[in-house]
């Protein structure tokens, strides 16, 4: 079964897809585009799924990979076309496919124009997506990672609200800060090993002086992303403008590449660095969890209040990692999996209360749950699991985390811990202004409750939510061989540091 | 000094040509009514018969170089490959130009006949191995290219620019000539490249002079190719000059001005490589900086890529800078060169779509007028999106290899204080290459006309498009052609 190319296929099929969708053409052809943007995006997702099912549990190699040899892309820059997972990147190629097709569905009534461009930019982005989560060839990862800016500026300015082109130009400008200086990173790996091999850059041991260097070029590139605190700004202004798919795909897929960047990048290649600017890391982490904590509570927007509450949980992310052990990085890869999830299901949720008041504002919603009942439990699910209640999936990360800090030190993990109460309050605060009470105006009283097509991938996303949470170990299962590998790379190799 | 027919065959294309611009002339003479067709139709052919000549040339002769005409003129693989590369961007520029100029009743054969002896110029030129050669293509191709800007002679903006362009082009001929002459005296009368390089190399001779004649050199090939502190006209005449000649202007006279670049320091003057590299850094520096900054602020789209074009020279130049440290070797003049043609792919595209959007008494001169491009033709809307997103140097486009290459080789080279500048003015850069896009899709349109273009424009531009995106995953055969034209560049 291994040789047939999944990955390879993971990638390509929604781009060809979404070339295709756009080939439909005008909205005269909507219905058309629709039904072969969810094909496609049905088709991308099964491809995935023989990478979980045939994924080989007790190795820490690159897998899929295709071969011996990778194919060489372009000779003069020594460029492979060389893919690979390991227990690391596996669930996000999986999320992401599964996420696609829910964009898809989500976006099946509420984007009227330029229906073919929506659904191409979404397939062609998850396609992308897939590539960095598989490339292991750096400038591999640079063109998917690189590339996937364009479909998102395009769906926040075409698509977006009223401050669309603000956004947008803010999310492109502010991300393509940080990739150019991984530009010149990946290009000074390159002129040390001669390679563009990311596992050979692995067992490089960059000289100490050059990995500070790299570290910050890293930190800037893939912090941008994550968001981590003060380069965090450009994420809600993107979250309130987007489209619900594009919030969608933003708060699922696109802030888990700065978190699996530093993984894959800054953790093994330069070791010492993450060492040394460990404090840095774990303070902007805990600021993150703690500060746009607070910041989350005092918004009046609602998708501004989950864009401050996703820097807040990808704080905890960054936290994890930078802890060195096993509990950490695990628990910060639950979370971001569990993230994806949550914070998808929860913009979906105020889309579909936007799509009915064309409001984002708390203050013009109270009493939902008289006119939609089944929308409130929905809600309410992913409410809790925003907060981190147990049996859900935002429980299992964050717990898993605060573990592992408190390996390393009490009041790491006591910050951390402040989330559980901050995280509940903005979030349950936010669902009580919203959803209980007597019904607020006219608007609320004349909501219509969620049709099929609403319940139907709501309840997908609340499966995955309880299953998670309920229980963890077939998400777990797949990441313990890496995990340890990488921890064993990472501590092993800071005591072996080559000096110079 | 015996007549040889075998340095005619060498010479092939160039005789041809020139044999062609006689014919076309004498032909519009007598053939009035038909005339203005004919000529368009045979410049396209002269061209076409050029590149096959060219090629066979080069499937042909198994050596490196040969030398002809008392080793004045040389046929090497860089000739070979910039000339290629010339006679494609000038048919794609006539191709494009061609209804351009009918709408404004411009299209005498006039202007073919100076299209082509531009074309001839830049052959010469490039092809040159010896200062006076290359004197005579450069004046041959811009003498024209004053003639071409000024074509549109009933408009005050046309003329203006043509006479701007005269005035200063004459003046870095002036200082290319003057420059050659001090470089001749300092080496006891070396015209000839190969003689010079020796020349210098050796320990006789007087350096101050050289080290003048220099100066005066770099301060030519900076303005022919457009880069700060000798761009001043580069703006002016983009916008001024027909875009039908801004697109000869901004492609093929730009590979010319390479290859003027590569003959003159690389092949004939290494021996000074500590010299004009800090030249170099300077004008590289100042037109990435300047470059950028001042397309921030255009509202015409000339003026914009016109100053986006500086900071793009400024950036094949990086490469061509990082041949000048040994660690790197030829390899910084080949991806240069890589650059270059990405950048003659670009810049053609972007000013297609120029013409695609003028008609007759409307020029799409303003970004504004990109203005909801999306609604009206989406597919040149994705067009135009490839050309920004490439310029910009984001992947997957030709734009983005063209930066990698050339990054790779700067920080091979140890610039990385010029790296970092680099990165920061593209990022800067990426501004107005987004805004293009935002006004195509974010917004609507305001001028509602549909495009009235020929057929055969919309389908060359429609291939010029799709090669942007499609050249730059394969660039692989483009940068070994470059890296093997380099094979016969002394180090």
């Amino acid at each position: 079964m291994t040789d047939i190319p999944f990955l390879s296929l993971a990638i390509w099929i929604p781009i060809f897809g979404g070339v295709l969708v756009l080939a439909t053409g005008p909205d005269s052809n909507a219905r058309m585009a629709r039904m072969a943007a969810l094909l496609t995006a049905i088709l991308g997702f099964a491809v995935t799924i023989p990478l979980y099912l045939y994924f080989d549990r007790n190795t820490a190699e690159m897998q899929f990979g295709g071969g011996e040899e990778p194919l060489l892309w372009i000779e003069h820059f020594k460029v492979y076309y060389r893919l690979g997972i390991d227990g690391i990147s596996l669930w996000f190629v999986l999320l992401n496919s599964f996420m696609t097709i829910i964009v898809v569905i989500a976006g099946w009534e509420s984007t009227q124009k330029r229906v073919a461009q929506y659904m191409a930019a979404f397939l062609i982005m998850s396609g992308l997506m897939n590539g960095i989560f598989s490339a292991l060839d750096g400038v591999l990862f640079y063109v998917f990672f690189e590339a996937s800016l364009i479909p998102l500026y395009l769906i926040i300015g075409v698509w977006g609200g009223p401050n669309r082109v603000y956004a947008a130009f803010k999310f492109f400008l502010f991300t393509l800060a940080g990739s150019l200086l991984l530009l010149l990173a990946i290009i000074y790996l390159f002129n040390l090993t001669g390679s563009f091999d990311i596992l050979v850059w692995h067992k490089a041991g960059v000289p100490a002086n050059a990995q500070t260097l790299i570290f910050f070029a890293f930190l800037v590139a893939f912090g941008v992303k994550v968001p981590m605190w003060p380069i965090h700004t450009w994420l809600p202004d993107a979250h309130v403008e987007a489209p619900t798919g594009g919030s969608v795909v933003l708060a699922a897929i696109a802030l888990k590449l700065g978190a699996y960047g530093f993984i894959r990048f800054a953790l093994p290649i330069v070791p010492a660095a993450c060492e040394d600017y460990r404090w840095l890391v774990v303070g902007l982490s805990l600021v993150a969890v703690v500060y746009i904590g607070f910041v989350a509570l005092a918004q009046t927007d609602m998708k501004k209040l989950v864009a401050y509450s996703s820097v807040s949980h990808m704080g905890f992310v960054t936290l994890g990692f930078f802890l060195f052990n096993q509990l950490g990085i695990e628990g910060a890869l639950i979370q971001m999996i569990s993230h994806g999830f949550v914070s998808g299901a929860m913009f979906l949720c105020i889309g579909v209360l936007y799509d009915r008041v064309h409001s984002r504002q708390i203050g013009d919603y109270g009493g939902v749950v008289n006119t939609m009942p089944k929308f409130a439990a929905f809600f309410m699910l992913f409410a809790m699991a925003n907060a981190g209640l147990p049996a859900t999936s935002g429980f299992v990360g964050e717990f898993t985390v605060i573990l592992g800090a408190m390996q390393v030190h009490f009041l790491i993990a006591f910050l951390a811990a402040t989330t559980l109460i901050l995280g509940a309050a903005y979030t349950l605060w936010m669902y009580k202004r919203v959803v209980f009470g007597e019904v607020a105006n006219e608007k609320v009283a004349g909501l219509t409750d969620i049709n099929r097509r609403e319940f139907f991938f709501l309840s997908l996303l609340a499966l995955c939510v309880l299953a998670m949470g309920l229980y963890p170990f077939p998400f777990t299962e797949v990441m313990h061989a890496s995990v340890n590998h990488l921890v064993e790379q990472v501590n092993g190799k800071m005591l072996t540091l080559p000096s110079h | 000094m015996s007549f040889d027919v075998s340095n005619l065959s060498l010479a092939a294309a160039e005789v041809f040509v020139a044999l062609m611009i006689l014919a076309i002339m004498l032909t519009a003479a007598f053939v009035r009514g038909i005339a203005r067709g004919l000529a368009y139709w045979l410049s396209q052919l002269t061209l076409i018969v050029a590149v096959f000549i060219t090629s066979f040339t080069i499937m042909e002769t198994g050596s490196d170089f040969d030398f002809a005409f008392n080793n004045m003129f040389v046929r090497d693989k860089l000739g070979d490959i910039l000339k290629l590369m010339v006679y494609l961007s000038m048919m794609v520029a006539l191709l494009y130009g061609r209804g351009y100029l009918a709408d404004r009743k411009l299209d005498r054969h006039e202007y073919y006949l100076l299209a082509l002896l531009t074309t001839l110029g830049m052959m010469v030129m490039i092809t040159a191995n010896h200062l006076l050669v290359l004197y005579i293509g450069l004046e041959m191709m811009s003498l024209a290219l004053y003639a071409l800007v000024a074509f549109d002679r009933d408009t005050t903006r046309s003329t203006e620019a043509g006479m701007k362009y005269f005035v200063l082009g004459a003046l870095a001929s002036g200082l290319v000539l003057y420059g050659m002459s001090m470089i001749y005296g300092a080496t006891n009368g070396a015209l000839e490249l190969s003689a010079i390089h020796e020349a210098v190399t050796s320990p006789e001779g007087n350096k101050t002079v050289l080290l003048l004649g220099l100066v005066f050199l770099v301060a030519g090939i900076s303005f022919k190719l457009g880069v700060a502190p000798f761009h001043m006209w580069v703006p002016d005449v983009y916008q001024g000059s027909p875009t039908a000649v801004t697109l000869i202007l901004s492609s093929a006279s730009k590979l010319a001005a390479f290859a003027l670049a590569m003959r003159l320091l690389a092949e004939a003057l290494p021996g000074l490589i500590g010299h004009w590299k800090t030249m170099l850094l300077f004008v590289i520096a100042v037109s990435l900086v300047l470059g950028n900054l001042a397309a921030l602020i255009q509202h015409n789209i000339k003026r914009m890529l016109a100053y986006s074009g500086i900071s793009h020279m400024g950036f094949m130049l990086m490469g061509f800078l990082s041949s000048a440290e040994a660690s790197v070797g030829t390899v910084g003049y080949s991806n240069a060169m890589f650059y270059a043609i990405a950048y003659a792919l670009m810049t053609l595209a972007a000013f297609g779509m120029i013409v695609l959007l003028s008609r007759e008494g409307f020029e799409a001169e303003n970004i504004e007028d990109f203005k909801g491009l999306n609604s009206r033709n989406p597919w040149f809307a994705l067009l135009m999106l490839f050309v920004m997103f490439s310029m910009a140097g984001i992947p997957f486009f030709v734009g983005f290899f063209a930066k990698l290459s050339v990054l790779t080789v700067l920080l091979k080279a140890g610039y990385l204080w010029l790296a970092v500048l680099a990165v920061v003015m593209s990022l800067i850069g990426a501004f107005y290459y987004l805004r293009i896009v935002k006004f195509m899709y974010f917004d609507e349109p305001t001028d509602n006309a549909p495009l009235k273009a020929s057929g055969e424009l919309q389908i060359m531009l429609s291939i010029n498009g799709v090669a942007i995106a499609l050249l730059g995953p394969m660039s692989g055969t483009l940068l070994e052609w470059c890296k093997s034209a380099m094979k016969t560049v002394g180090g």
